[in-house]
């Protein structure tokens, strides 16, 4: 017999859902942007870094978002990250 | 969801490969057929039989070009090689953008029947018969969604190696996981290849961050920068014809040091701007952004060469040219499309497995899932076939003819689906399955009647390239209908009960 899934359950699938996607999609944005900026060669070639990285932090991204214990686990590790790499981005300002 | 890290995981993987897990399967197997992309164009234009020197053929088409499409501001060609016979050519006309294939001792396009080829495969593969952007950015979502699901997948398989040595065949739900491991694991490091670099492919479309952090809107300091090479200079106003141009693309070739010419860019035709903009053959190395030349068009001079040897944009070219598998020789081309079948059966088992380890919730969304799959996965072989098919039965010279082989494929899938969905899962495998076996293996039947250079033909006149499509049309009809066959006998495993119906 399938189990009942109660609704703070299915709120918790939701929630993790858009942090992996929306969530996921923004740090991997952050990263890139800091990996573009901070990385020392040619602005050329760190902004190709960067965008390769950015594709290996979005699946993991996601796979955070499902591995954690609580959707909210998921979150805070998720904005704290982006947040970090977007304060990078932004103190150092575009590539010279 | 459920506790503990593996049970979570192996939730992931379920959901994250279905959720458009129909669409991943149509683009693993399209994606598959293109690896072949130049062999199906050339299937597909059986009046074309030379093979000859890309310096004159692409001079000739050029020489074609400039009575046929004189007021264009550009034309785009790609050289023929050993893999395609035909020169393409693209030019805008007015609104319109125009595509032609022409023939390489004429470089005209009489006598050729007008079709898509291979290209069709290709296109369809990333951008889903959708405008401009919404499918490449599906796909790449798609395709993200299979990078998730891949990784899930391995975290979930503890017993990989031990995996790749089991199967056990007809015990049901067993026997669908066991394929779905052994095809997934056998092949397991092209499958993560192939997909994170598919969704680099189209990473300037949906990750631009890394770009857009260092240039903002700059695009021009961008493209400058990031792609360079490419020689720009408006038109003068000023008419002149161009120069000797089969003088231009042998210099070139001298240049490419053993490289073929794989691009033509003619920009400025007819005026004293005029630039011819050669880049090498990709088919030569790995990276896929290879050598680029530009030349004056009217005096023949060189005006500016490029190589790639920055390490990050050449890892880039590298990572893009593993997708795009054009530096191939025919051994690893063949593992190419193998694998390409792998990971295609791997994402149709996993959805039957999905259903199947699923028998507790046989409500409406099961059923459909069950039935959506069956219309996929068996009716997108059918449709490849139909569109074959068409290719050989539409006149030549008929008015839009490349929309008719088109609109077969896409009626003939939706009639699948339809049938799928209609019939009991268990008898729509068959039937459909049946259905494209009759479809493959009528197929060089088709093409022997309609054209000179059938089966019989090809393999007399040593002709591999229609031979070996042909073969592989017999194989995969084969195939098909033994796979029919066996489903058509087969036996329930055990005495199915109904339940009701769960909501």
């Amino acid at each position: 017999m399938k189990p009942r899934l109660t609704l703070r359950y299915r709120l918790g699938v939701a929630s993790r859902t858009v942090a992996a996607a929306v969530g996921g999609y923004a740090l991997a944005a952050a990263v890139a942007m800091a990996f573009a900026r901070a990385l020392p060669m040619a602005r050329a070639e760190a902004s190709t870094v960067a965008t390769i990285v950015a594709l290996l932090v979005m699946p993991a991204a996601a796979i955070w978002a499902f591995a954690v214990g609580s959707a909210a686990r998921a979150w805070a590790g998720i904005v704290a990250v982006a947040g970090l790499a977007a304060a990078i981005a932004w103190a150092l300002g575009p590539h010279p | 969801m459920k506790t503990g890290f593996r049970q979570s995981m192996a939730w992931l993987h379920g959901w994250a490969g279905l959720v458009l897990g129909w669409l991943l399967f149509a683009m693993a197997l399209t994606g598959t057929a293109t690896v072949f992309r130049s062999e199906i164009g050339d299937w597909m234009r059986p009046e074309v039989t030379a093979a000859p020197d890309q310096v004159k053929a692409t001079a000739a088409a050029i020489r074609y070009l400039e009575k046929a499409a004189p007021n264009a501001p550009a034309w785009y060609l790609t050289a023929p090689d050993d893999r395609q016979s035909t020169i393409e050519a693209s030019y805008a006309d007015g609104d319109d953008y125009r595509f032609a294939a022409l023939d390489p001792n004429s470089g005209r396009p009489d006598g050729i029947r007008e079709t898509l080829g291979g290209e069709f495969f290709y296109r369809f593969h990333f951008e889903l018969q959708l405008p401009y952007p919404w499918g490449r950015i599906l796909a790449s979502a798609a395709g993200m969604l299979m990078l998730v699901a891949l990784i899930s997948g391995i975290i979930t398989h503890r017993r990989i190696f031990a995996d790749f040595f089991t199967l056990r065949t007809g015990k049901g739900k067993r026997s669908w996981l066991d394929a779905h491991n052994v095809l997934g694991v056998l092949a397991m490091p092209f499958h993560l290849m192939i997909t994170f670099t598919g969704v680099l492919t189209l990473v300037t479309l949906t990750m631009p961050w890394g770009l857009v952090a260092n240039y903002g809107k700059d695009t021009t300091t961008m493209f400058a920068e990031v792609a360079p090479g490419y020689f720009e200079r408006e038109r003068s106003g000023r008419p002149a014809p161009l120069g000797d141009v089969e003088a231009i693309l042998a210099d070139a070739r001298r240049r490419f040091d053993g490289g073929r010419i794989g691009n033509v860019a003619v920009e400025n035709p007819g005026d004293a701007a005029a630039v011819i903009q050669v880049l090498r053959d990709d088919a030569d190395q790995l990276g896929y952004s290879a050598g680029k030349l530009a030349y004056d068009g009217v005096t023949g001079r060189l005006l500016a060469a490029y190589a790639e040897d920055r390490p990050a944009k050449k890892t880039f070219d590298v990572l893009y040219g593993l997708h795009m598998g054009r530096f191939a020789p025919w051994v690893s081309r063949w593992l190419y499309f193998l694998c390409g079948l792998a990971l295609s059966a791997t994402i149709a088992s996993g959805l039957v497995l999905w259903t199947v380890s699923r028998p507790e919730g046989r409500g409406f969304g099961h059923h459909l899932v069950a039935r959506l799959t069956v219309g996929t996965v068996a009716g997108l072989p059918i449709a490849m076939a139909a569109f074959f098919w068409a290719n050989r039965l539409a006149p030549v010279g008929l008015a839009d003819r490349p929309g008719i082989e088109v609109r077969a494929f896409f009626l003939c899938w939706a009639a699948a689906m339809l049938f799928g969905l209609a019939r009991a899962p268990r008898r729509g495998w068959a039937e459909l399955t049946a259905m494209m076996g009759l479809g493959w293996l009528l197929l060089p039947l088709v093409s022997a009647l309609t054209t000179a250079r059938g089966l019989p033909a090809s393999l007399i006149h040593g002709d591999w390239l229609f031979a070996g499509f042909d073969l592989v049309a017999l194989a995969i009809g084969c195939g098909a209908l033994m796979t029919a066959l066996h489903l058509h006998r087969r036996q329930p495993a055990a005495p199915r009960r109904r339940r009701p119906a769960l909501a």
